[in-house]
């Protein structure tokens, strides 16, 4: 167990500040200790992608990454890239055009998502598989999701 | 693209988004593993290396003595046997006596955090005595030297053997104009469901248990607690949070929840246990390595005369479904077509490895598969094209087949007759240049097990509760299980459609067994025709009180109203009406909270002999795909292009979720076809991670059109039948024959792989046979 400094960084929008060992990894920090469950483990391999964040707005394994990593940097997970009230375009789009089953990869799509369509807001069929190819879905055979994410760049259902 | 079709239902039909999917899209939905208990411990279970021991001892002290341990478990505390069927009760929570795969559970630890917990596991010693492994099933048929269970078969580690023959199958051969024979091999292949296999558990002061599971099947988790805890199951309570994916690798009572259970109850304390994925991984419960031999006898008209079949299923280390698992392999190929003479012998195996089960189209899936290539095979042989070949021995609507199991609905031929036009297929089977190809594969499934393991046979299978207050919100309980399927939401749209009222009256509550009346889960694809059925029944009580209540303010004979959007009406005139709260309240003077319940039983069938009962179903699905390859033939890679799927589910009562099943089954098979593989040496799993044991990816994925070309089944709730698992299953013939018809080579071997397909293409061209051309 080797105690260090406490990591800072901005989550989802608002400071933030956590105790943390060196070897904690940032999935634990955000699920364990800060109780944000949205970001789900599926594997803790960097297999699956249910535990994709934002790290300055790239997706980011958050299985793979040091929580001390993401000192001074900022993170951004599931709760942060939904709205207030009400569900993002690309979330509707998911909801809507039944893209999500088990709903259990869905959180680490729609975040992957989220950073695609903000880079590139009219994607063909073939980008989107290669930026979802690192997110597992097991329930859906991807047609469904590459639809959505296809809809809310279109602009909506 | 489904077919359109005019619409008698308001809701039902349509496309209905699943109600809980704006929880599911913004990280609130809750799974097992987003509980948190005050105080919570984490459980830990410790893995045997050895494929086959006797343990001698184990030595806890150590790990006892080190601070922040709260238990250490072994296998003799809890020794009473369990298993998901009753009549094969063979595993225990923790080893007891000996180990039987690499990956069996012999201890368990429960400790403040995860570092603890392992470093409590490294100090626990096991002191074994190593016995023979036996990793493979075919030497299990004969007595072994030490069997790996004393209820193998005579001193062999042969499980289940199932024999079974109808009519007179070498009297059929002799008279056979034609006939194939397909030696099929198939590795096993595992769920691979995203969420991994979690437990939390609470025992408190007032005697009670709560136990919060990723689980498919509630109420056998709730049995197998209570029998192993020995504690009434009245008082155990079983909750079922958002569970991701099952595919039947949470079906069976799992060994780690009964762990979980009882760690919470020697601790006083909540405990949660969270597998990684290599633990997932040596829970298994997959597809049954499995090796087949069908034979087929054709008459000269292209007539099926008889089924020969044999199967060698390799079931790991214990039985789990294994003894339907058994019967499924012969019994499940008596459709789609008329097979006047059968004759199977199976036998599952148990081996030193992790254990099979169920898992999606169990015991369909490989069986179908060679049957269907050597229906292809005969085709060729024979000179009739695939589609007219099964078309001429279709079975018929409400027939018995020759094991008497009863056909009501079937829809095959329009699945054939849609799937051949919309594929072009007239213009493409044997005409595409080589390395391309068409291939035809077609399925049948039960649409719910009518042989379902229960407390009698004469117990609802499905029961729904509704209660209705003032507030006009109706709550359904049921302990039918969501997962990912759409379930929820077809309950509710049930309901809603029923009652003429807006969905969003209708909250579906949490699979609770305090509250909610047993339902047998989500298995063997019975959910939308069992719990259909009784949610329609419940419903229909419900609007029984409320057209009443209506009567009495119209001042109407009740058989003179109508249900109406949240309203009811006369039929003569329907702006004579009263709204659904109007009638609500009223009904509500006479009885306070309105409540109802809905069940539903299969009527008795099947034939009176020894497993008559295994594969009877009260409907059955049916399904034609065409898929369309292209083969890289000097790597060997291919890809599926097209799966043009025709299936009959019945009515289709929610086409987002009957498209979702279907495109998801098309992934998966199609999985087992590229290159899924559990595999190992000797008895060592080799690839326990979802980087090695490769599901496809987005890229892979081919273009589906889907074909609902169902009629109404007569059983069905408003004439549906099952699509979760059926449609698996015609997606792995349709890529093998597609295959075929692009380079003239069979493969009997699954999953196909690159090498595969080269090491097919060299031998076809070293034996001079040319094909297409090349
Ligand atoms: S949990 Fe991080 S990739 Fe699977
Ligand atoms: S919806 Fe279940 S894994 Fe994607």
């Amino acid at each position: 167990m080797s105690p260090s400094a406490p990591v800072r960084f901005r989550l989802n929008g608002q400071p933030a500040e956590a105790p943390c060992e060196a070897p904690t990894i940032l999935l634990d920090l955000l699920r364990e200790q800060l109780r944000l469950t949205g970001t789900k483990r599926g594997c803790d391999l960097g297999t699956c992608g249910c535990c994709t964040v934002l790290v300055d707005g790239r997706p980011t394994l958050s299985c793979l990454t040091l929580a001390r990593l993401v000192d001074g940097h900022e993170v951004t997970t599931i709760e942060g890239v939904s709205p207030a009230q009400g569900l993002s375009p690309v979330q509707r789009a998911f909801v809507e055009l039944g893209a999500t089953q088990c709903g259990f990869c869905t959180p680490g799509f729609i975040v992957t998502a989220t950073a695609l369509l903000r880079d590139h807001p009219h994607p063909t069929r073939a980008e989107i598989e290669r930026a979802v190819s690192g997110n597992l879905c097991r329930c859906t055979g991807y047609r469904k999701i590459v639809d959505a994410i296809e809809t809310a760049a279109r602009g909506g259902t | 693209m489904a077919t359109s079709e005019s619409r008698p239902y308001r809701l039902l039909g349509g496309r209905i988004p699943y109600v809980e999917g704006p929880l599911k899209v913004t990280g609130r939905a809750e799974y097992t593993d987003d509980i948190q208990r005050p105080g919570m411990l984490v459980g830990r279970v410790l893995r045997s290396p050895w494929p086959h021991a006797t343990i001698r001892a184990i030595d806890v002290a150590d790990a006892r003595a080190l601070p922040g341990v709260s238990a250490v478990l072994t296998g003799e505390k809890y020794p009473t046997p369990f298993g998901v069927l009753p009549i094969t009760h063979d595993e225990t929570a923790i080893a007891v006596g000996k180990v039987r795969y690499i990956g069996d559970i012999v201890a368990a630890v429960a400790a403040r955090d995860e570092r603890t917990a392992e470093e409590a596991l490294a100090r626990i010693r096991v002191d074994v005595e190593p016995l023979p492994d036996y990793p493979d099933p075919e030497s299990g048929t004969r007595p072994v030297a030490v069997p790996i269970h004393a209820r193998g078969l005579n001193g062999t580690n042969i499980q289940k053997e199932v024999v079974q023959h109808f009519g007179d199958v070498d009297a059929a051969f002799a008279q056979a104009a034609y006939t194939a024979r397909v030696r099929g091999t198939f590795a096993g292949v595992t769920h691979a469901f995203t969420e991994p296999l979690v437990t939390v558990a609470e025992a408190t002061p007032d005697g009670r248990l709560t136990v919060w599971s990723a689980t498919q099947v509630p109420h056998y988790l709730h049995r197998a607690l209570s029998e192993v805890l020995g504690i009434p199951l009245h008082r155990i309570r079983v909750v079922k949070p958002e569970v991701g994916g099952g595919f039947g690798g949470k079906s069976d009572p799992l060994p780690h929840e009964i762990v979980c259970a009882a760690l919470a109850i020697e601790t006083g304390r909540p405990v949660k246990i969270l597998f990684d994925r290599e633990d997932v991984f040596y829970t298994n419960h997959g597809r049954h390595p499995t090796k087949n031999d069908i034979r087929i006898a054709l008459d000269a008209n292209g007539q099926i005369l008889a089924y020969d079949i044999e199967a060698t299923i390799d079931g790991g280390a214990w039985s789990s479904f294994g003894t339907v698992t058994t019967y499924y392999n012969g019994v499940l190929s008596m459709g789609p077509y008329r097979v006047p003479n059968f004759r199977y012998k199976g036998r599952r195996v148990y081996t030193t490895k992790p254990p099979s089960g169920a898992m999606r189209a169990h015991g369909g899936t490989n069986l179908r598969y060679s049957i269907e290539v050597a229906l292809d095979e005969l085709a060729e042989t024979t000179g009739i094209d695939p589609f007219d070949l099964r078309a001429r021995n279709a079975l018929p609507s409400d027939s018995t087949t020759v094991n008497q199991f009863h056909i009501g609905s079937t829809s095959f031929l329009a699945c054939l007759a849609a799937a051949r036009e919309r594929s072009g297929w007239d213009a493409k089977f044997r005409r595409l240049p080589y390395g391309r190809g068409v291939g035809l594969g077609c399925g049948f499934y039960i649409s719910g097990s009518n042989s379902p393991i229960h407390f009698t046979p004469k117990m609802p299978q499905s029961t729904v509760h509704l209660k209705v207050d003032m507030d006009g919100g109706i709550a359904v309980h049921s302990m039918q299980a969501d997962i990912g399927q759409g379930s929820n939401t077809l309950l509710a749209a049930i309901v809603a459609e029923v009652l003429g009222v807006d969905l969003d009256r209708v909250h579906v509550q949490r699979v609770d067994s305090d509250v909610s009346p047993i339902d047998l889960g989500s298995y063997s694809s019975r959910v939308t025709f069992m719990m259909g059925n009784a949610a329609r029944a419940a419903a229909e009580e419900l609007r029984g009180y409320l057209l009443d209540a209506a009567a009495e303010l119209l001042g109407t004979p009740v058989g003179e109203l109508e249900v109406g959007p949240e309203r009811y009406q006369r039929r003569s005139d329907p702006s004579s009406s009263v709204t659904f709260l109007e009638a609500l309240h009223k009904a509500m003077e006479r009885r306070g909270a309105l409540t109802a319940s809905g069940s539903y039983q299969t009527r008795p069938m099947g034939g009176s002999f020894k497993g008559a009962r295994a594969g009877t179903a009260p409907a059955y699905s049916f399904a034609a795909y065409v898929a369309e390859v292209a083969v890289d033939v000097e790597t060997g890679e291919y890809r599926v292009e097209k799966i043009w799927a025709a299936f009959d589910c019945g009515r289709p009562l929610n086409r987002l979720a009957v498209e979702g099943q279907i495109e998801g089954s098309i992934h998966m098979g199609l999985g087992q076809v590229l290159g899924e593989s559990m595999n190992y040496r000797g008895d060592r799993l080799l690839n326990p991670s979802l980087l090695e044991y490769k599901i496809p990816m987005p890229q892979q994925m081919p273009e589906v059109e889907i074909l609902l070309v169902g009629a109404d089944d007569p059983d069905g709730p408003f004439g549906a039948k099952e699509a979760g698992e059926g449609p698996l299953i015609a997606t792995l013939p349709a890529v093998g024959n597609a295959l075929y018809d692009a380079l003239g080579v069979r493969f009997p071997e699954l999953p196909i792989t690159p090498d595969r397909v080269l090491r097919g293409i060299d031998q076809r061209r070293a034996k001079g046979v040319a094909w297409k051309g090349s």
